[in-house]
């Protein structure tokens, strides 16, 4: 950590070295993966993808069987759409990503199937669970419309150093897109929160959206920042702590964060937005004091609010007693949520009930969005939820190990980034769903209902595989796409 | 970049392992207590996601497990003849949970550890799960005469087989059907707030949860006493009581029910014969508080009998005074007694002074009809000696033959009974309560124990009597249970 050394960082030479031209011999350098000996890997990635789609067609079989004493019905056509996509996704990383990481792919579509499936078996519990509207065929077009989006960026970012031209744009969008709730009204069922930007019949949640938009900015600025940030600063005490005008762009996200956290009632939202810019300042600075001065404004601000916004008290106190909502005179604004998810939990116990057999519709409306990890570990017990849940270490760690192999800056900050936001959002859900941490109210990537949700995933993970075809691509190195207003050089 | 790179993955890793350390916890450790918490609806779910075990008397099912396919309940609950049949099975429902449906839930609703190696072999056999069965000592038809002939009375009738205790009938009226109240939609609840509602107290089950005060039944209690404390030796033997009879201590006179009988220096079987209140209030004074209290709890006063279903305590009072004494003698004053123990009266009587234990269950059984466990009989109490028991025997029946319990005779049948008008009430304003007691023998050595009482069986006091109003009710259960 002491040391510093510019020449380490790989992107900055390849890029000086990339605009004298085209194959060059490369240098071995110090990431993990050593790119002329990998093989391209989409063998396996098929191989994983039957899986991917056939785990989720069991699971449907069974509920079917479960509840209905039969084999569902569209369980063919489930099975052939959901393989014809996966396919279709599959020959295009072939032809746009060849060098792309082989597991992603597979984890994203196998937790997708998963969660449609979960939202139908939750479907057929009818009006058990009140607010009860058929949303599995919406989650199939979702996820449909997701997978396109896949193939949009597959087949449209020809390098993702593109987006590094857009850096401010990114953060004039990103924030356009987290002020827009605020300007709309919050519906009852919502609960306070003001995520939505509602059209009519309409919705979307534009901070699964932003998320990505923000990444794109916070890489693209903290590439060119980064050497001020670590290097002009002082030596105090054993740290290094960055000047007071170095400290402007983090002290803004911060009340940014705190802005979202009072006017939309976004708790997850703003806590993850934080994180996200701490951990690639961190990275971008390699300078521990970032996560020092980042731990203390998040408590700072958290210390701050949830002394000031009722509405933060009460997620707390919902935390700290999830069984207060059951008393007879339950606390002002007490939801069973927690409580019941608990209870769908500790039923499910170590075997689950078996998919389809469990009474996760007790967890009221939110059983597939929010908690559809409570559904899950109903039905399939912890084992399922351990699986779940290497599933989504898997793909982070998967994520990390692009921005490890990636060659230039931007290319790894945007990868931590995304893969650090992905974790950050499934702790802060998969936390407040078994009460390790206080309830934020966030979907979980790909399993929960949600379009904004399964769209942003997809083309976060689609982008992840581009960086990673570029960082595992034998040889040929990447077109520079820093070279001026007339966009990449051909 | 990468050093930083690296500790983020293992920070996201952290993050991951303690999802998965919280998970374990919940699901692993704590995961017993969320599933048994009381907020956890799906016990309540699981209770009838299955069909429910049945009660069993004289070999068929009373109860029934209907499959109504209901969202949140596959099963209901519901009776073949509620009514008759309440005060017997009780019921376990949304709102309360009373009798064997409560005591033998865990058989019924197949949970009860006992049964675990059957359900784990079901499980493994795929048989749907299925609760166990209870047997119990009810003999149909004698319920069904004591159902009847209670009609639209008010009370409660116990029968008991004297040689072994077994509970034959148990009728308790107004009833109310349990399957009425056994859903979850509104009806369920509108029916129980009306049944909680309705003065005439139809949930009481009257034959085990009621005390009234025994009235001259009690004269039985307190003539065994005599007997077996040596104050007389025979039925016949001369009985010094006064006429009038001022009760010791004060200057009031004890009344006889009528003034033509002759009570004065009665024979204690002519003052059984006339119910003559005098002769046992003086031989409880005499004999004293506690030979009294002793005597009646070797009945079973004074303590709670469970058949398994509690019964309320019978009570004879540790008064403070000798008049009190005196009064509590003759089953009035503070003493109480539940039909049940009035029934144990007889029994005792006619079982040759062997008190059984009284009981309801005869067996537990699985779903596949194997004996889990089975009742064995046993004596509460040697309440009297057989001569003794020979001699109360003698007075019953010149009951029935010549005295107020005529109406309970059965042609070829040895009937013995005993009648009861208990007064209640402030300066005993209250209707009174008519009891009979009584018990029977067949020829091919059957026999049966009865006890009946009626509450505001007129509006007029003058047609209230036990020989009028009970003794027929006992009658007819007991040629029931005979087969007459």
């Amino acid at each position: 950590m002491s040391s510093y050394d510019l020449s380490e960082d790989t992107g900055r030479s390849g890029r000086r070295r990339a605009t004298a031209g085209r194959v060059v011999p490369r240098r071995r350098d110090n990431t993990t993966i050593s790119p002329q000996e990998a093989p391209n890997r989409r063998n396996t990635e098929l191989a994983l993808l039957l899986f991917a789609v056939l785990l989720p067609v069991l699971a449907y079989a069974n509920v079917g069987l479960a509840m209905d004493s039969k084999l569902p019905a569209g369980m063919l056509g489930y099975g052939l759409g959901m393989g014809a996509l996966a396919l279709v996704a599959h020959l295009l990383v072939r032809r746009f990503a060849p060098y792309a990481d082989p597991l992603m792919l597979p984890i994203a579509t196998l937790l997708n199937g998963l969660g449609v499936v979960m939202i139908w078996r939750l479907d057929k519990a009818g009006k058990l669970l009140s607010g009860n509207f058929p949303a599995a065929q919406n989650q199939l077009m979702w996820s449909g419309l997701g997978i396109a989006g896949f193939i949009a960026v597959m087949v449209f970012l020809k390098d993702h150093r593109v987006l590094q031209r857009y850096t401010y744009i990114s953060m004039v969008v990103a924030l356009v897109l987290l002020a827009a709730p605020a300007f709309f009204p919050a519906r009852a069922e919502d609960f306070g929160a003001k995520i939505w930007i509602r059209v009519g019949s309409f919705s979307i949640q534009p901070g699964e959206f932003a998320k990505i938009i923000l990444t794109v900015f916070f890489a693209g600025y903290l590439m060119v920042k980064r050497d001020a940030l670590a290097l002009a600063s002082r030596r105090f005490m054993g740290l290094y702590l960055p000047r007071g005008r170095d400290l402007g762009p983090i002290v803004v996200i911060w009340l940014l964060s705190l802005l979202i956290l009072i006017f939309e009632n976004d708790l997850g939202t703003s806590f993850l937005f934080f994180g996200l810019f701490v951990v690639m300042l961190y990275v971008a600075t390699e300078r521990t004091s970032w996560i020092l001065f980042g731990l203390l404004m998040s408590v700072g601000g958290a210390v701050l609010v949830a002394s000031t916004a009722s509405h933060v008290k009460i997620r707390i106190n919902a935390w700290l007693d999830p069984m207060a909502a059951f008393a007879p005179k339950p606390p002002p604004g007490a939801t069973e949520q927690i409580g019941q998810s608990l209870m769908a939990l500790g039923s499910g116990g170590v075997t689950g009930s078996g998919l389809g057999q469990g009474r996760s519709w007790l967890i009221n409306f939110a059983a597939k969005s929010d908690f559809i990890l409570g559904s899950f570990g109903e039905e399939l017990g912890l084992t399922g939820m351990m699986a779940i849940f290497l599933l989504y270490g898997l793909l982070i760690q998967r994520g990390l190990r692009t921005a490890i192999a990636a060659r230039d800056p931007f290319g790894k900050l945007f990868a931590v980034g995304l893969a650090s936001a992905m974790a950050l959002q499934v702790f802060v859900v998969a936390g407040g769903v078994t009460g390790l941490i206080p309830l934020t109210g966030m979907t979980m990537p790909f399993l929960a209902q949600g379009g904004s949700s399964v769209v942003a995933n997809w083309a976060l993970v689609a982008i992840l595989l581009k960086i990673s075809d570029s960082a595992r691509r034998p040889g040929v190195e990447p077109t520079p796409a820093t070279e001026g207003p007339g966009g990449p050089a051909r | 970049m990468n050093k930083p790179i690296r500790r983020v993955s293992i920070f996201c890793l952290v993050l991951i392992l303690a999802l998965m350390v919280r998970t374990n916890w919940v699901q692993g450790v704590q995961a017993e207590s969320w599933a048994t918490d009381k907020n956890n609806k799906r016990q309540l779910y699981d209770r009838y996601a299955h069909p429910r075990g049945n009660i069993i008397a004289s070999g068929q099912p009373v109860t029934k497990s209907d499959f109504v396919n209901g969202l949140r309940f596959k099963y209901q609950r519901s009776w073949v003849d509620g009514p008759m049949w309440a005060p017997v099975t009780g019921y376990a429902t949304q709102f309360q949970s009373v009798g064997l449906e409560a005591l033998e839930d865990g058989i019924l609703s197949g949970s009860d550890d006992r049964l675990f190696f059957r359900n784990t072999l079901d499980m493994l056999t795929g048989e749907p799960k299925r609760g166990g069965d209870v047997v119990t000592t009810i003999n149909a038809k004698v319920q069904k005469a004591a159902w009847d002939a209670m009609g639209n009375k008010k009370g409660a009738a116990v029968a008991i087989d004297p040689k072994t205790g077994a509970i034959l009938a148990m009728v308790s009226t107004p009833s109310f059907d349990p399957g009425s109240f056994s859903g979850f939609d509104g009806a369920s609840t509108k029916a129980w707030n009306d049944l909680n509602a309705d003065p005439n107290k139809p949930l009481l089950n009257r034959a085990l949860k009621e005390t009234y005060p025994p009235g001259s039944t009690f004269k039985l209690v307190t003539a065994t006493a005599a007997f077996e404390n040596g104050m007389f030796q025979g039925v016949d033997d001369a009985t010094t009581t006064p006429e009038p009879y001022i009760l010791p201590g004060t200057t009031t006179q004890l009344k006889n029910e009528s003034p033509d009988e002759r009570c004065e220096n009665a024979t204690v079987k002519s003052g059984m014969d006339q119910s003559c209140n005098t002769v046992f209030a003086k031989i409880g004074a005499d004999l004293g508080k506690e030979k009294m209290r002793a005597q009646a709890e070797k009945f079973g006063f004074n303590s709670t009998i469970d058949i398994p279903v509690r019964s309320e305590k019978s009570v004879f009072p540790d008064s403070k005074s000798l008049d009190g004494t005196a009064q509590d003698s003759i089953g009035q004053h503070d003493t109480r007694a539940t039909p049940l123990q009035m029934a144990m009266v007889s029994a005792a009587i006619c079982n040759n002074g062997s008190l059984m234990q009284p009981y309801l269950v005869d067996q537990e059984r699985s779903a596949s009809l194997t004996t889990i466990s089975k009742h064995t009989e046993k004596q509460f109490s040697q309440a009297m000696s057989p001569s003794t028991a020979q001699k109360m025997q003698d007075l019953m029946v010149s009951v029935v033959e010549n005295g107020t319990g005529k109406t309970a005779r059965i042609p070829g049948v040895q009937v013995g009974g005993k009648t009861g008008t208990a007064q209640h009430g402030e300066d005993n304003a209250g209707l009174p309560f008519a009891w009979f007691t009584s018990w029977a023998k067949g020829a091919d050595g059957q026999s049966v124990a009865v006890a009946v009482v009626v509450e505001d069986g007129s509006q007029n006091r003058d047609g209230i009597s036990g020989g009028r109003l009970a003794a027929p009710i006992a009658k007819a259960v007991m040629q029931a249970a005979l087969g007459k």
